[in-house]
């Protein structure tokens, strides 16, 4: 998604004088044509993220759009505060992305992922998060996120474009039509990549109905929570399960009387075995990978 | 007793600001008082008297939030009416500034070390814009504890921000100790220096020096950021709160209320009068 990012920022940066772009030194062999396009209005803070959002809440203040880039876990924890009083409190258009999202640095080790990203930013103040199943998603949302000028988080990862025939309910987009559904999935981000390949199990096939979730807190319709009551639901995130998608949606599910019959959730692990290695070694550890996803999925047949 | 150089043309000014501060913090029974009094002086002279509409005041020792509500109240930007319900439930003036409540305070404050880094961005906004505004960021010397001080600094000295003025209220302690047996000297002039700004020590209690070395460091316009390390007294005016670290937290009884301001008007109200 880092390509569709940087191609998508330039365009919307050079018709829009106001936006401005701030990284925390990070961009080599992506970003050069952000720098190019912006000029002074691209500008690297250093290895300083504290300030790097700071900064962004002052030149908001003054009438910009401020972007803050940085690797995921960079540019969430350790400037949490500043987010949280300086752009969130005070409705700032400050947009935090962070690349990478979940185990998406693999085998940089721990450092660099970022499992809990979502519970901390969207359980703030004001605040909207996207999080980008597929790559094609990446540039409308970007255009959606500068329209909306509030306080944002952009995660992102890495995916292919959206199946054919998508449609969006609220928060949600309905990305696998089934015509004899006995159940339904709902995935956070790209992993959403690992259902579509488990239904490709023949004994899967056509019998359950995939949306992802694309932005937290949700906004979920009514007549699409009472289309997930009363069936299985399986719940797919590479983030934990505490403040993630999984306890979100069940609070908005039980609020609008819509259980659904089985509710799983599958969820980042953190690190079980004390052991490293690369995104999908990672999701296979938390039961995230095809085969777990399928394995569940199946369970609900009998 | 106060010195000959402490007696100005705004002293009387002090005195009426530091009775409303005392008012407050009585109504309220709160603490901070000590906090508020070593930097009033301060913004007296940058807030009330330097500040233009262009310009930005941004107090970041958030704690002495009943001295910023004081001023603003001096320049009608808080009526008397709202400054009655400081520290009350349903209040717009909490114990800390809140956010997106009045006009003269751009942003919340209260957890150290957020106002230096907004007001480097704005003071950059404002020399991308070109409208000619300038920054004052009041910080207390505690909070250059604070690594983001330090990140926020390299940053305004890397974009030749010579529309930020710093004013460090420097009285010398902290939270929990004098700040020389906490980390030592974390504002010490010569950290600024080396870093690039352009800085200047005065006594942050008279005015006039204060003002003349404010209208110094606005008139160069030469890529360097500013620093004011001001030498001020924590519970300046009131002579039990000199330099005790305890009125950094404590309330007033009715008899120190008293005392209190007695003491203000004997050392900024009344030694007006005797002079004139």
């Amino acid at each position: 998604m880092r390509k569709e990012f940087s191609a998508a920022i330039e365009r919307i940066a050079r018709e829009d004088d106001k936006i401005i772009f701030i990284t925390g030194d990070l961009g080599y062999n992506a970003l050069e044509n952000v720098v190019d396009a912006l000029g002074p209005r691209f500008i690297n803070a250093g290895v300083a993220e504290q300030n790097m959002v700071g900064v962004a809440a002052g030149l908001a203040y003054k009438g910009y759009k401020v972007f803050c880039y940085s690797i995921a876990p960079f540019v969430v924890y350790r400037c949490l505060e500043q987010f949280r009083n300086d752009v969130c409190l005070h409705k700032m258009p400050v947009f935090l992305v962070g690349n990478g999202g979940g185990y998406g640095y693999g085998i940089m080790g721990s450092t660099h992922h970022a499992i809990e990203d979502l519970a901390c930013l969207s359980s703030l103040q004001n605040v909207n998060t996207y999080i980008p199943a597929f790559a094609d998603e990446v540039e409308p949302m970007l255009e959606q996120i500068v329209a909306e000028g509030r306080p944002t988080y952009l995660r992102l990862g890495a995916g292919a474009n959206t199946p054919d025939g998508a449609q969006t309910y609220g928060s949600f987009k309905h990305i696998v039509h089934s015509t004899a559904s006995i159940g339904n999935v709902v995935a956070l981000g790209p992993v959403a990549a690992n259902v579509l390949t488990a239904l490709k199990d023949e004994l899967l096939v056509d019998q359950f109905d995939v949306f992802t979730a694309t932005n937290l807190p949700l906004d979920l319709p009514n007549d699409l929570a009472h289309r997930l009551a009363g069936k299985p639901l399986l719940v797919v995130e590479e983030h934990v399960s505490i403040g993630g998608l999984a306890q979100q949606l069940s609070v908005k599910l039980l609020a609008d009387g819509a259980a659904p019959s089985h509710f799983v959730s599958l969820s980042a692990q953190g690190y079980p075995n004390g052991l490293y290695g690369d995104q999908k070694y990672h999701q296979q550890l938390s039961g995230l990978d095809p085969a777990n996803i399928a394995r569940h999925l199946a369970s609900f047949t009998n | 007793m106060t010195s000959t150089t402490e007696l100005t043309d705004f002293q009387s000014l002090q005195g009426q600001l530091r009775l409303k501060i005392l008012s407050l913090y009585h109504q309220a029974h709160a603490g901070h008082i000590g906090c508020s009094l070593s930097c009033v002086d301060l913004m007296i002279a940058t807030l009330l008297l330097r500040k233009r509409d262009q310009d930005t005041f941004l107090l970041s020792k958030g704690h002495a939030a009943a001295s910023l509500y004081a001023c603003l109240n001096h320049l009608g930007d808080i009526s008397d009416a709202e400054l009655a319900t400081y520290y009350h439930n349903g209040t717009t003036l909490p114990a800390h500034p809140a956010p997106n409540q009045h006009k003269g305070i751009p942003f919340a404050t209260g957890s150290l070390g957020h106002g230096l880094p907004i007001g480097t961005g704005i003071a950059q906004a404002s020399k991308m814009l070109g409208d000619g505004g300038r920054v004052f960021v009041l910080m207390s010397d505690g909070e250059t504890n604070e690594g983001t001080t330090w990140e926020a600094a390299h940053f305004a000295m890397q974009h030749q921000l010579d529309n930020l003025i710093i004013l460090v209220d420097k009285n010398g302690l902290q939270g929990f100790d004098k700040t020389a047996n906490v980390l030592g000297d974390t504002a010490d002039v010569r950290t600024w220096k080396a870093i690039g700004f352009e800085t200047v020590e005065a006594d942050g209690h008279n005015v006039d020096e204060i003002l003349a070395t404010v209208d110094q460091l606005t008139a160069s316009s030469n890529g360097k950021p500013k620093v004011l390390i001001a030498n001020t007294v924590k519970g300046k005016g009131v002579s039990y709160m000199e330099n005790k670290l305890e009125w950094h937290y404590l309330p007033m009884t009715e008899a120190q209320y008293e005392q209190a301001c007695a003491d203000v008007n004997e050392r900024y109200l009344l030694a007006q009068t005797t002079q004139a």
